[in-house]
């Protein structure tokens, strides 16, 4: 089934009877070629760009609960290359690209709107960096415009910009970022994958993984024993426990990270916005929320829900930034997996075990990642070698010291990002 | 999530820093080799359920505590001083 105009045409003339099921709900085959652990949204691209760009069609993606179930369905859907260090830029750069001609792509809405990135600065030393971080996001061949104050007033003009402890100075404005429905993401890669063969396996768990003298023969699951020639680990925050079954440890360590949405209201930010002062960071979606985030809890958790102290924080910032969200009352709030990494940066990488691959520690910045992180896991899957976009995620360089990713430049430690 | 620092008593979660697993207590010889440190400074178990970790009483009475903690319900099982811990180990 595809979209077009002719086609809601036809069906909004014939009662709209001809719209079929994304995707199939196929029985399990006793092998696959390639088995993919986690049907999110680094999962199902994955399966899409293996089928689409390496003509795989014999693959299993398997998820324990539904599509659309996990973090691909509960973060707030920023889409943006503003990275600044070799190795992660590149990639940033390459997955914005994708974003761009997704919807064309998967011949699915996904939404994409390109309202705008805006990182506030504070400080005479605040815009430096953001002006360093901007020349270098245009060396890489994105955009970046570094606006000052009368600029950013200009743009939204509601922010409190006189602020006693936290003046806003300016901001570095990236154009082409902006926001996507994250579910639609989920939905067109799994619809993508199925036409072209790919067997989404929902309610699908994972409970082993069998490995004979250093090579992956398949996985044990809820549904059954699967053989597979390749087996492929993209599961966030529960990548420790996967990896474990296949008895490896990572360099990860699961926390919870807390959004939160308001009631519906008027238009009224039509960009994202993100303090540069406190964590905080918003933008309104199509029905009218304000979504908006903060950082991590700060502790490990498993639990998919946090605690008041962030809750606290996050409000407080948003207050501080512009004041007239204050009487928008808050909807609901939740929590998600996020699996960190000492330096904040992820994993696409083989393992030490032969046919066993891993993609993880996204840390809190994963959504952004769904069509490149796909397409270089593919890419290294089908072909054992790493995708020139994404060659600095290795598994080892922690140990080796070499490489290590450390955008924030706070150290490259476990309780550090 | 409240803390029962031993010395303080239950306090608010926002007293205290997360240090992370309490793999600090078996802090490897120097010459253990890079594996080891490896494992030391950067891999987990990272379990979904009860974990030990170090938590510093910051803004009270300055100990490093070791937390018993579900990481999957958020509730706290139990908290000794770091320092009665190493000790143990040791």
């Amino acid at each position: 089934m595809r979209f077009s105009g002719l086609r809601v045409l036809k069906e909004g003339l014939f009662g709209n009877k001809g719209w079929t099921g994304h995707w199939r709900d196929p029985e399990p085959k006793n092998e696959y070629d390639i088995v993919i652990i986690g049907g999110g949204g680094h999962g199902l691209s994955t399966a899409y760009y293996l089928a689409r760009e390496h003509g795989i069609r014999n693959i299993a993606v398997l998820e324990k609960g539904y599509i659309g179930g996990g973090n691909v369905g509960r973060n707030t859907t920023i889409v943006r290359a503003n990275y600044f260090l070799p190795g992660n830029s590149e990639f940033y750069s390459h997955t914005l690209k994708l974003w761009e001609g997704l919807e064309q792509e998967l011949n699915y809405n996904v939404m994409m709107s390109q309202r705008g990135v805006l990182g506030l600065f504070h400080s005479d030393g605040q815009r430096d960096a953001a002006a360093r971080r901007g020349n270098s996001m245009i060396n890489q061949g994105d955009d970046a415009v570094l606006l000052d104050r009368e600029g950013v007033r200009k743009l939204v003009p509601y922010l409190d910009f006189d602020n006693g402890r936290f003046p806003i100075y300016g901001g570095l404005l990236h154009p082409r970022g902006g926001t996507a429905r994250h579910d639609a993401v989920a939905w067109g890669f799994a619809r993508g994958a199925d036409s072209r063969g790919v067997d989404i396996l929902q309610n699908c768990e994972v409970t082993g993984i069998d490995v004979e003298g250093g090579v992956v023969k398949g996985v044990q699951t809820s549904r059954g024993v699967i053989r597979a020639k390749k087996v492929a680990i993209v599961v966030a925050g529960r990548s420790s426990q996967v990896a474990a079954m296949a008895g490896m440890r990572l360099p990860v360590e699961s926390h919870v990270l807390q959004a939160f949405v308001t009631e519906g209201l008027k238009p009224v930010i039509d960009n994202v916005i993100s303090f540069g002062m406190g964590h905080f960071y918003i933008s309104q979606s199509d029905k009218g929320g304000l979504v908006f985030g903060g950082d991590i809890d700060m502790y490990a958790s498993y639990a998919a829900r946090g605690n008041l102290p962030i809750v606290e924080h996050v409000m407080e910032a948003g207050m501080t930034l512009m004041p007239m969200i204050g009487k928008a009352k808050v909807l609901r709030s939740w929590g998600g997996i996020m699996d960190m990494t000492p330096d904040g940066s992820p994993f696409i990488d083989k393992t030490d075990i032969d046919g066993l691959y891993v993609n993880c520690g996204w840390n809190y910045g994963g959504f952004k990642a769904v069509p490149a992180s796909g397409n270089c896991f593919a890419h290294l899957i089908a072909t054992d070698r790493h995708h020139g976009a994404a060659t600095g995620f290795r598994l080892d360089r922690m140990k080796t010291g070499v490489g290590i990713m450390d955008e924030e430049g706070t150290g490259a430690q476990h309780n550090l990002h | 999530m409240r803390i029962r620092c031993p010395l303080c008593g239950e306090r608010d979660r926002r007293e205290f820093y997360y240090k992370g697993a309490a793999v600090a207590l078996a802090r490897p010889d120097p010459g253990a080799g890079p594996e080891v440190w490896d494992a030391y400074l950067h891999l987990r178990d990272n379990p979904c359920g009860e974990t030990r970790e170090l938590w510093y009483h910051e803004a009270g009475c300055l100990a490093w505590l070791v937390v018993t903690r579900d990481t999957g319900t958020h509730e706290m099982v139990g908290a000794e001083l770091a320092s009665q811990q190493a000790l143990v180990a040791s």
